[in-house]
């Protein structure tokens, strides 16, 4: 039982210094011409355009909720006056970054991972080799750097939605008018609660973009395989995800000490 | 042996295993520059492999395979690449990119490796489409074609560049008997205008009319290699055998 349990994890840690080695590789290729500038364009507008209204949907009804649980919260001390600032401080600074990097991993990680194994299964990628095409750069690299791209854009939608709703079912319970609650909702919020933790998205994106490609192109066994690999790159890169933010951070508050 | 000078494609001692499965073993040939060499054997024996390997999608566990003089698995990146751009290869599905429409498929290569502009890509791609007949079908997308319409489009993707060499994985298959005579004759024709066509077929009849040389792969072995009279006369009855047969496709 040992063994087995001890091969397994051998296993686990082989196949991340593999994403890792795959990932580390995307990036040093990125840097390396040709460009495929065209693709990343292309891909950011499927990534990130085409994620928008999840996102902002998404953000609308958790302002909304996280409104209505700060209320429940500073109601009891009298501090009605901080839920907007509290809520605006919450969401920027992590709801926003990481519902953002969980709901993309869903929608893009499923299909960039079903996408390139189907077309590893129906040989699609060795067409594109023998069309004398760098498969990893034409279809990794473009999709990796645009998910880096795509995420802190998205975050910010996330962000300002969530925002949105928070002031909507503030102003339905309190009345309160849109100006004083911008005012109050930014009064607290600096430079370092946002710019780090909405870049630290583009980790999340580096995390989602590898994963899902590396399952990608690593797919066999046919249609079985592809779902195979959309379901690993769902549940790999929202783990990751979510075992990443904890270092990242940690890594945030030694660099802007701060946000601690 | 050819002279050195004619040969294009030549495999030295190449095998290759996949697990405990050899494919091929110890496999040595060589393929005249605009000839048409056709590849026999029974299902499995490794013919589709072999093509993988003359274009660098496959590496040998052992021995070389050259083109033009180049080993393909000893080159760079880069270098490969260059070479690729000089062959064009039928898969035995097709492989056409199913997010793109027929047109752009066969216009892809020419997007990739010329400076062309648009309205002789398309002209281009079309007047290959028309080639195999397709030429009403620039805007389907692969999904809508039958399996025998999407080799032809496969074919005429292939093509696109007019390669020196062209490497076709049973380019009758799911074909009828009408379509399939002028997929031959047009590869036929490449080879007059001297195109090296590797061919793997199952289908002896076509294999006659296309392939200037024949051989024939058997549990990973090269058993027999000639003209189409000189594997009918081959001591070997399993050659013999597949040559007297019709199996089509």
């Amino acid at each position: 039982m040992y063994a087995r349990v001890g091969a397994a994890i051998l296993a686990a840690l082989a196949e991340v210094g593999e994403v890792s080695l795959f990932g580390l590789r995307a990036l040093r290729e990125a840097l390396l011409p040709p460009y495929e500038f065209g693709e990343v364009i292309r891909h950011v507008y499927e990534i990130g355009w085409k994620s928008a209204p999840l996102i902002a949907l998404s953000g609308f009804a958790i302002g909304i909720v996280l409104s209505m649980h700060t209320r429940a919260s500073l109601e009891r001390f009298g501090a009605e006056a901080m839920i907007p600032a509290g809520l605006a401080i919450a969401l920027i600074r992590e709801t926003g970054p990481l519902v953002t990097g969980l709901l993309v991993s869903g929608r893009v990680g499923a299909g960039i991972g079903a996408e390139l194994g189907a077309m590893k299964v129906t040989e699609q990628i060795d067409a594109l080799e023998a069309s004398a095409v760098d498969s990893f750069k034409y279809l990794a690299v473009t999709r990796i750097i645009a998910c880096i791209i795509a995420m802190p854009m998205l975050t910010l939608i996330m962000d300002f939605c969530g925002i949105v709703g928070g002031y909507l079912a503030e102003s339905t319970i309190s009345g309160m008018s849109w100006q004083l609650y911008f005012q109050r909702a930014f009064s607290l919020v600096e430079f370092n609660d946002f710019i780090p933790a909405t870049m630290k998205t583009a980790v999340f994106g580096m995390i989602i973009g590898t994963i899902a490609s590396y399952l990608g192109f690593s797919t066999t066994q046919g249609t079985e395989g592809v779902g195979r690999t959309s379901t690993r790159s769902v549940v790999l890169a929202s783990m990751m995800i979510i075992v990443s933010n904890v270092v990242l951070v940690k890594l945030i508050f030694f660099l802007f000490p701060a946000t601690g | 042996m050819t002279a050195e000078n004619d040969v294009a494609i030549r495999l030295d001692g190449v095998s290759k295993a996949f697990g405990a499965l050899k494919v091929l073993d110890n496999v040595t040939l060589d393929i005249k520059g605009g000839t048409a060499f056709c590849l026999l054997g029974r299902s499995g024996t490794g013919k589709s492999v072999t093509l993988k390997h003359i274009i660098g999608l496959l590496k040998p566990d052992s021995g070389h395979v050259l083109v033009h003089g180049k080993k393909i698995d000893e080159l760079k990146r880069q270098e490969l690449s260059e070479v690729r751009r000089s062959m064009g290869f039928l898969f035995q599905n097709a492989a056409l990119f199913d997010s793109i429409s027929v047109g752009e498929n066969v216009a892809f290569p020419m997007r990739r490796h010329t400076d062309w502009d648009e309205a002789k890509i398309r002209e281009v791609s079309k007047a290959k489409l028309a080639d195999v007949g397709l030429e009403k079908d620039y805007d389907k997308m692969p999904g809508d074609l039958s399996g025998g319409m999407k080799k032809r489009a496969g074919l005429a993707r292939a093509m696109a560049l007019d390669p020196e060499i062209l490497l076709v994985d049973e380019p009758s298959a799911g074909l009828d008997p009408i379509t399939a005579g002028e997929i031959d004759d047009l590869l036929v024709e490449l080879k007059k205008k001297g195109t090296t066509l590797v061919v793997v077929t199952h289908n002896i009849p076509s294999a006659r009319h296309i392939g200037d040389e024949l051989a024939m792969l058997h549990e990973g072995k090269l058993i027999a290699q000639g003209t189409a009279a000189e594997l009918d006369r081959s001591e070997h009855e399993l050659v013999r055998a597949f040559m007297r047969s019709e199996g089509a496709g």
